[in-house]
């Protein structure tokens, strides 16, 4: 994953709530086995409506999207994420995140700022004219106006989106911790290693599925 | 020595800390993983990349569901038929082909045993209690029903738990949500889940892990309990949790993959332990009275835009919060009703019974005793029941409810996600109305324009005999 310490640039001005992921890409999207490309279907029911900020000359490749409460909420599909990463979106603010999509984010180098509304509200107005900073530094999100809005990552995830980190590789570094609590599990809880998966086998039991 | 009481999220959790960094970040064991065709092939190709194994295929099971069409899956020699969409056809045999290269057990659309991948696990015995169960899919808090800490995961998580095994996370707050008393006549798991989700809203679990106590839970068939736990996200809680009790033991004994013998013993003994202390805190509760309790349904845009089907389409000034009448207007908008309608005289033209949410064999038989004796109104376009796995088809047509359902003019199809998520050849048209026992209600959830009506099987079943939202226990109280 790509290092990401300060996102910069003009912003969509959306404050939409409660923004589901079948919204930020419709499951006929979800029919790829890559994760590119997905910018194209990208917010397309929105985009179906005349004046919609994606299709504003204004914006075309901010950076930044200001959105509303819980965003990202329903689905848990990637794709979600990988769709506003191909958008070149680097950085969405909004006054919630859904868990599932903010870690989804995370995890494609962009960052989830959580700010209070009035703040939004304050980024939405600016967007329209100005550029917004990120700045994973200072951990601070500023405007040209001298506004100046403080926010709170996680420690991990922070450390995670400075040095571009693969999860992966550093929890494959723990193996030997992995294999002790494995080893652990077989004597306290032996069932949980399946023994008769994928037997064929199916249940018969009059009234049970 | 004192021990502090625990929640059951506690005991959990604790039970699969692998290890604990300073700042509270924990890597998590996970004992079940789930796999479907839509959110793995990234994941796979990944780990192909990198060169990675999958650690441990004896905990990971795969199926395919999304994708899949629910017509017949071969022709009368028995010959498999080819799925028309390409991208589709693509998306499963990679899922064929990833399942044998990485060695991961697989049940396939042909077998007797595919259904919905949070039907399946359950059904099998994979789904225990006591365990960590994740799956690239927002529903499975689903499995929360039988007290497993289940939750949905993106591909880079799939990715992380194939090589791994396990997950960074960090220690969710506890929400006990608590149903008191005893449900009225005709009021169903789907109308509990949909009151509460009305009453916290979409956002209200966030953060949280759900205990949903009382009760009206504790009276509940594990496949009521799946209802309830699946819809947890839909309140925005990645997991919904139910203490496992003697109804879930007597429901997982004797599936293929539970536990035998002593070790089935040792189990109940362990998932006795589970269930919350007297006096542990949970950080927020919420007590919900089954009496308050009618046959419920969405109205709007959002699983929270919830009404008692006796209820009206809400004027959006009467929202409080700015934004949320802003949200209403335009739901109304898109959803083509007016403030004040009567719920009861929405015409639709299309019934969904299926889903993760309501496709199991009590749904099942919910909606036949509603439909059994009439006919599905000439107003109707489409009526689907689609089971959740084949295994509930083929209990489903012991019982003869496919009879019933097909003499009504219901079609009668082959298990899958089907008209829950647009995505495979069942959709509902743009501008057409749907009573849907699915779980979300989004924007074109089910089809670019569909507008949809979440609501139980029996709901479902007396608006596509009416060709109108139905009050379900009017049908009831007639044929009693």
């Amino acid at each position: 994953m790509e290092a990401v310490r300060k996102v910069e640039g003009r912003a969509y001005p959306w404050g939409a709530k409660n923004i589901d992921t079948d919204i930020i890409i419709p499951a006929h999207w979800l029919k790829t086995t890559t994760r590119e490309g997905l910018g194209k279907g990208a917010f397309e029911s929105v985009r179906a409506q005349p004046g919609n900020v994606f299709d504003d000359e204004r914006y075309a490749g901010s950076p930044v999207l200001v959105a509303g409460d819980n965003f990202g909420c329903g689905s848990s599909r990637e794709h979600a994420a990988w769709a506003l990463a191909d958008l070149g979106i680097k950085a969405v603010i909004a006054p919630s995140f859904s868990d599932i999509f903010s870690g989804n984010a995370f995890k494609n180098g962009i960052v989830p700022v959580v700010l209070p509304q009035d703040a939004v509200d304050r980024l939405v107005e600016v967007a329209r004219t100005d550029e917004i900073t990120v700045d994973l530094e200072t951990m601070t999100v500023t405007t040209p106006f001298q506004d100046r809005f403080p926010f709170e990552l996680d420690a991990f995830r922070r450390q995670c989106l400075m040095e571009g980190l693969d999860e992966i590789g550093m929890t494959l570094a723990q193996d030997t911790a992995i294999s002790k609590f494995e080893s652990g599990m077989a004597q306290s809880r032996p069932w949980i290693a399946v023994e008769t998966a994928n037997e064929g086998t199916a249940l018969e039991a009059t009234g049970r599925t | 020595m004192t021990v502090q009481p625990r929640t059951l999220y506690e005991k959990i959790w604790a039970d699969h800390v692998v290890e604990r960094r300073d700042d509270g970040t924990c890597l998590i064991y996970i004992d079940r993983h789930l796999v479907h065709e839509v959110t793995s092939p990234q994941a796979f190709a990944g780990l192909r990349a990198a060169g990675r194994p999958v650690r441990r295929t004896d905990l990971t099971l795969a199926v395919p569901d999304h994708n899949l069409p629910t017509t017949a899956r071969v022709d009368a020699a028995g010959h498999e038929l080819p799925i028309a969409d390409a991208a589709s056809a693509g998306q499963l045999s990679a899922l064929r082909a990833n399942v044998a290269e990485f060695g991961v057990p697989y049940i396939d659309a042909l077998d007797a045993r595919q259904g919905i991948v949070h039907v399946v696990g359950p059904e099998q015995g994979f789904t225990l209690p006591g365990t960590t169960l994740v799956c690239g899919d927002s529903h499975t808090s689903a499995h929360g029903a039988l007290g497993a800490l289940a939750f949905g995961i993106g591909t880079s998580e799939v990715e992380h738990v194939l090589a791994t095994q396990t997950l960074l996370l960090k220690q969710s707050k506890t929400l006990e949500i608590r149903v008191d008393g005893t449900l009225g006549f005709g009021v169903s798991p789907k109308d509990v889940v949909l009151a509460i989700i009305g009453r916290i809203g979409a956002a209200g679990g966030t953060g949280y892990v759900i205990e949903f106590t009382g009760e009206v839970i504790r009276a509940m068939s594990i496949e009521g309990r799946l209802t309830v736990s699946n819809m947890s996200i839909e309140g925005g809680a990645r997991s919904g949790l139910i203490a496992p009790d003697q109804t879930t033991f007597d429901y997982i004994q004797g599936r293929p993959m539970a536990p035998r013998g002593e070790a089935w013993e040792r189990a109940v003994a362990y998932w006795k332990t589970l269930p919350t202390d007297p006096g542990a805190r949970y950080d927020k509760s919420i007590v919900l009275e089954a009496s308050d309790i009618a046959p419920s349904l969405t109205w709007g845009t959002s699983p929270e835009d919830v009404v008692p089907i006796t209820g009206s389409v809400p004027d959006p000034e009467s929202f409080e919060d700015p934004a949320k009448r802003v949200a209403a207007q335009k739901s109304l908008d898109y959803m083509g009703l007016t403030p004040g309608m009567r719920m009861e005289d929405v015409a639709i033209e299309h019934v969904f019974i299926g889903s993760c949410t309501n496709s199991r064999i009590e749904d099942l038989r919910a909606a036949a005793a509603v439909v059994k004796g009439h006919h599905v109104a000439d107003r109707i376009r489409q009526a689907l029941i689609v089971p959740g796995s084949g295994l509930v088809k083929r209990q489903a047509e012991a019982e003869g409810l496919d009879r019933i359902f097909t003499e009504a003019g219901f079609e009668w199809r082959e298990p899958g996600c089907s008209m829950c998520l647009a995505m495979n050849p069942d959709k509902v048209p743009a501008g057409e109305r749907c009573a849907s026992t699915s779980n979300r209600n989004f924007v074109g959830r089910q089809g670019p324009g569909a507008r949809t009506h979440l609501l139980s099987p029996a709901m479902a079943a007396a608006a596509a005999i009416r060709g109108r939202l139905t009050d379900v226990r009017e049908l009831m109280s007639a044929d009693a």
